[in-house]
């Protein structure tokens, strides 16, 4: 059953061929096999059961939704009442949220399965899930390697089948490069589409949840469901949703792509440039245009983005105090030492190092030379985009300089972990959509293909990826051990 | 430019957050790494340039004044670390 | 040498919404602690803030009646700093791009009247509470004001002593109640205010360095905590010494400010646009429809009462001091079709004084604008007199009757038959030789004695009018 896709395993829950208690056991019994992955913080066998047996009701009472009785897994951002959510963090460790993300409202609503909660990087900082506080996620192709990051736990466990599909969390790129290095299909929306109520913030202006999935049809059942209007969430964008499969079928005939010089330049595997080569042929087989366009600015987007988002973050994660919830340092002197003491103690270093950037940055002198800047710069990047979407349907890149590197590679120089996302942070400086489909392997181990779309093209996105996943098999390939 | 250990120590103390002597020199290194990096902004002019907080350029929507939370306290100090008569405890605020 | 005083004030007024100004939690007064802090208020991880309509509505409102610049784009930011009864760590503030802009507020100073410059007036939220009795040493936090919305109102450094100060902030007390923005419940810290003092040379342009003292919650300690601090910096630089610019607490009891040293240590506040909030768009259809709702503001009801009522300067004052009290006497002046003097003497005078010995407000009153108005059209028929009408507010005030019904069921009416009165005036005069005699004698002073006697006898009943002229014809 693992070998299905979220849209065969729905048709065949619908058909009665199993029942979802069934194949909730079934991936229950693999996330015990493969606890070695390190994928879940938690697992929730009960709670999925019980779903499981109500979604087996929905089903044979004729009210079931192409969700129900699915066995998915949550990113440990997303707060779920009664189920730990830890944000991948000993601040949040003990911290049983006393509401629901309006994302898992969805979800419930649908009547999906929830196998647990996912490892990430602390707060979703990270590219490789080394920062998790419940300790690295391994990459299913290869447990030497990263599975990228922050929803790492996420892309290993939809890449080893230990989860039919996931939601993560895209900052700067925590669907796409983790989707990429695992070989999966991660979405991140249109900033906007998806409601952040609920979910743990770490750059408000910047976050957005998405579907990881093995394929762009199941991205599109996840996205129907996770997408819309909420109330609660003064930046998601009022505008109807539409159907996200309608438009799958369509042909590519006459598809303009644009591939920017800047992402194909120094710094990019050579290996990797050559499979998204021919990725892109694949395309033009398909009957796209390719045009060559430029948008001189994208290379300050990794500037930009780490002074933008540890600001944000700085304010974000001061409310993790030990005063209402979470980690309490013992017996605290004072209010001082309440306050230095739990954050120090309940922070990993990562965190840290963003926090102290980001409070650095707007501080009193710097604030114009460093956050001002930044804030100009994403215009100017947003603008790039903008002038290259009106002559493009989608531009397309990379989504890594390099394959998955190895575990603890990275961990000692920050400074080269966060020039890995050259190719994924600009895009939610502009707030766009952008998916990564897999696009081939360099070594045994997964490539991605970057695609981005114009605000609100997740429908043209899922059409362009579906189409190339008709005539490639990237996305059916299965790590080793894992068959 | 490059950051000191008491630029760290200061900035530290107004995010309140405790670090480990002996990693004080690490972070200094990499937060002089980071401004580093950022230098290159400065490589274009954006004097003309309207800075950008958010993504969509929409307003923001208003909510009608109606009380919809009911109280909800048990649930919410059922996670807290030190309360007594329904008040959060913390060391002894001096003014 | 000869000091002058440099006084600006920031007012907190909370506005008078039901819920707060980013979540549905509500707002009362009062409330068991912790009770009305939601999961926003309390700064549970993954939420957000969602912007209160009405709250918007009251910054424009205010505004528009101190005739100030409405922003059309303004912003929330973020002010950092950490304090446990501040639950995110920041606080949702308006900086750069404020609601308000420029406006001003006259004050009558001894009758002069002094324009007083508002810089601005942005949106806020305000924090909770800190109780400092001992919880085994520790300090206890209630949340429910959390989030409640707050004008911050910042005037100009355009008062020049406490009195200046005083009336700028009883004036825009008055302007928020007026408007229906704030209970403006001092008390409760429905209104309450920061001063920056400071003081230089007479006839130094520049101004000195300044001392703002937090939090003071009453007119009278705004007189007395300026009048003390500007004490304290004179006396400080005369004996050689410096101002600091620092925060300073205003303790009532002590009569003194003392150094915050708590407040002073972080102050780089960080500011930066809340990126989970958009900028807030105020367009010409908003402002018109507020515009449309803009009840009439103190002074040209002022005006409108001298001009329409001609009352005298005090009652005006009185009447005008709130809107209810102004709206009460126009509904009694309206229903009972009594001169307005009448209307007003009655209002300012009787009532007044017997809503504040029981401690009510206008809306509270237990003798409404209808019974009063009752009261009012038996005094001006002559169906009764001024002192019997003394009596019938007692009544009024006890019972829910109307005046008519007590004036019967007391057997209160006036008398004015004629016969009746002059028997009772024959029987006195037979009664007091000696002191018919003194009158006719040339001792004017005796009438009042009839007078008197003759009321007496009828138990106050008599029509005063009659009375005399009676008198002095059988005299």
């Amino acid at each position: 059953m693992h070998t299905k896709t979220l849209a065969e395993l729905s048709l065949g829950l619908h058909k009665k061929t199993y029942s979802s208690v069934e194949l909730t056991q079934f991936f229950l019994n693999r996330i015990d096999q493969h606890q070695a992955l390190n994928s879940y913080i938690t697992v929730t066998p009960e709670l999925a059961l019980a779903q499981a047996k109500a979604a087996d009701q929905r089903l044979a009472d004729g009210t079931a939704d192409l969700l129900t009785g699915i066995p998915i897994a949550q990113k440990d951002i997303f707060c779920t009442q009664g189920v730990m959510t830890t944000c991948g963090s000993k601040m949040l460790a003990n911290f049983n949220a006393p509401y629901n993300a309006t994302v898992v409202d969805k979800f419930n609503l649908a009547g999906a399965v929830m196998l647990g909660k996912l490892n990430m990087d602390e707060f979703a900082m990270g590219s490789s899930n080394e920062t998790s506080y419940f300790g690295a996620v391994k990459n299913p192709w290869n447990i030497n390697s990263v599975p990228g990051g922050s929803s790492g736990g996420s892309a290993a466990a939809v890449s080893a089948r230990l989860a039919v599909c996931a939601t993560g969390t895209d900052t700067g790129g925590s669907i796409r490069q983790p989707a990429a290095l695992c070989g999966i299909t991660g979405l991140k929306p249109t900033y906007g589409r998806v409601s952040r109520y609920g979910m743990i913030a770490y750059a408000s202006s910047l976050d957005q949840g998405g579907p990881m999935t093995r394929s762009a049809e199941d991205a599109a059942i996840m996205l129907q469901t996770m997408a819309g209007f909420d109330e609660k969430d003064s930046t998601s964008v009022d505008v109807p949703v539409p159907d996200y499969r309608a438009g799958l079928n369509k042909s590519l005939v006459g598809l303009k792509i644009g591939l920017p010089k800047e992402f194909f330049g120094e710094g990019l595997d050579e290996n990797v440039a050559a499979t998204l080569a021919a990725a892109i042929a694949e395309y033009r087989k398909l009957g796209a245009e390719v045009i060559d366009i430029s948008m001189p600015n994208l290379k300050l987007a990794i500037p930009a983005y780490y002074v933008i988002a540890p600001a944000e973050c700085s304010a974000n994660l001061s409310r993790f105090d030990g005063v209402r919830y979470g980690y309490r340092c013992e017996s605290p002197v004072d209010l001082t030492d309440l306050y230095t003491r739990s954050r120090g103690e309940g922070f990993g270093k990562e965190v840290k190092r963003r926090i102290l950037m980001g409070t650095y940055a707007l501080s009193t002198g710097y604030y114009d030379a460093y956050y001002l800047k930044a804030q100009k710069i994403r215009r100017l990047i947003s603008e790039d985009f903008k002038a290259a979407l009106a002559t493009v349907d989608v531009i397309m890149g990379p989504v890594t300089p390099s394959t998955a590197f190895g575990i603890g590679e990275k961990m000692d120089d920050p400074i080269a972990m966060y020039l890995s996302d050259i190719y994924t942070i600009a895009i939610n400086l502009a707030g766009l959509p952008a998916m990564s489909i897999p696009a081939g392997f360099v070594a045994n181990m997964p490539v991605g293909l970057q695609l981005i779309g114009d605000y609100f093209a997740e429908v043209r996105l899922l059409n362009i990826a579906h189409q190339y996943q008709q005539v490639t098999d990237w996305h059916n390939f299965i790590p080793t051990g894992f068959e | 430019m490059s950051l000191t250990a008491d630029d760290v120590n200061k900035i530290a103390h107004l995010a309140r957050l405790g670090i480990d002597k002996q990693d004080v020199a690490a972070y200094a290194n990499d937060l002089s790494g980071m401004l580093d990096l950022m230098t290159r902004m400065s490589e274009v002019n954006t004097d003309d340039v309207e800075p950008m907080a958010h993504p969509m350029d929409q307003a923001q929507r208003l909510r009608t004044d109606i009380v919809t939370e009911l109280n909800h306290r048990e649930a919410f100090q059922a996670i807290a670390p030190q309360v007594e008569a329904g008040l959060y405890l913390v060391p002894k605020v001096i003014e | 040498m000869e000091w002058e005083t440099v006084i600006g004030l920031e007012v907190h007024a909370q506005l008078a919404t039901r819920s707060k100004i980013f979540s549905g939690a509500a707002t009362a007064y009062g409330a068991e602690p912790n009770t009305q802090a939601c999961a926003v208020d309390l700064g549970l991880p993954g939420v957000l803030p969602v912007l209160n309509q009405e709250a918007v509505r009251m910054a424009v409102i205010f505004g528009m009646a101190i005739e100030a610049h409405i922003a059309p784009y303004s912003v929330f930011a973020r002010k950092n700093y950490f304090y446990p009864d501040l639950p995110k760590g920041y606080q949702i503030s308006q900086m750069d791009h404020p609601i308000v802009g420029v406006g001003h507020l006259d004050i009558n100073i001894d009758g002069v009247i002094k324009r007083i410059g508002v810089t601005r007036a942005h949106l806020e939220e305000d924090a909770g509470k800190s109780l400092h009795e001992d919880f085994h040493g520790l300090t206890g936090i209630d949340l429910n004001r959390a989030g409640t919305p707050l004008l911050e109102i910042v005037s100009e450094p355009d008062m020049r002593n406490a009195k200046e100060a005083v009336a700028y902030m009883r004036k825009l007390h008055e302007l928020v109640r007026y408007l229906g923005i704030c209970d403006g419940n001092m008390q409760e810290g429905s209104f309450r205010c920061d001063a920056n003092v400071s003081v230089r040379p007479k006839g130094q342009a520049e101004f000195g360095t300044r001392a703002e003292i937090k939090n003071i919650n009453s007119f009278k300690f705004v007189e007395k905590a300026i009048n003390h601090e500007v004490e304290r910096q004179i006396t400080l630089i005369e004996s050689g010494g410096k101002v600091v610019q620092e925060t300073r607490l205003y303790d009532s009891v002590k009569d003194e400010t003392r150094s915050m040293r708590s407040k002073e240590e972080a102050n780089d506040y960080r500011y930066f646009p809340d990126p989970d909030l958009l900028p807030v768009i105020i367009d010409e259809a908003f402002k018109a429809q507020i515009k449309a709702d803009l009840p009439e503001l103190p002074e040209a009801k002022k005006l409108r009462f001298k001009a329409d009522y001609h009352l005298d300067e005090e009652n005006i004052a009185i009447l005008t001091a709130t809107r209810a009290l102004a709206d009460y006497f126009e509904a009694v002046y309206k229903k009972s079709g009594c001169e307005a003097k009448l209307c007003a003497n009655w209002i300012t005078g009787d009532l007044s004084a017997a809503l504040n010995k029981a401690g009510l407000e206008i809306n509270a009153s237990p003798i409404n604008d209808e019974r009063l108005s009752g009261l009012l059209v038996r005094i001006s028929d002559n169906t009764i007199s001024g002192k019997i009408a003394k009596q019938v507010f007692e009544l009024l005030w006890q019972s829910t009757a109307n005046a008519d019904d007590i004036i019967a069921e007391q057997g209160l009416t006036q008398i004015s038959d004629t016969g009746v009165i002059v028997a009772i005036i024959d029987k006195i005069i037979a009664d007091n030789p000696n002191q018919v005699e003194q009158y006719r004698s040339g001792k004017d002073k005796m009438f009042a004695f009839f007078v008197g006697q003759v009321m007496k006898a009828m138990q106050g009943k008599a029509n005063p009018a009659e009375v005399n002229k009676m008198l002095k014809e059988r005299l």
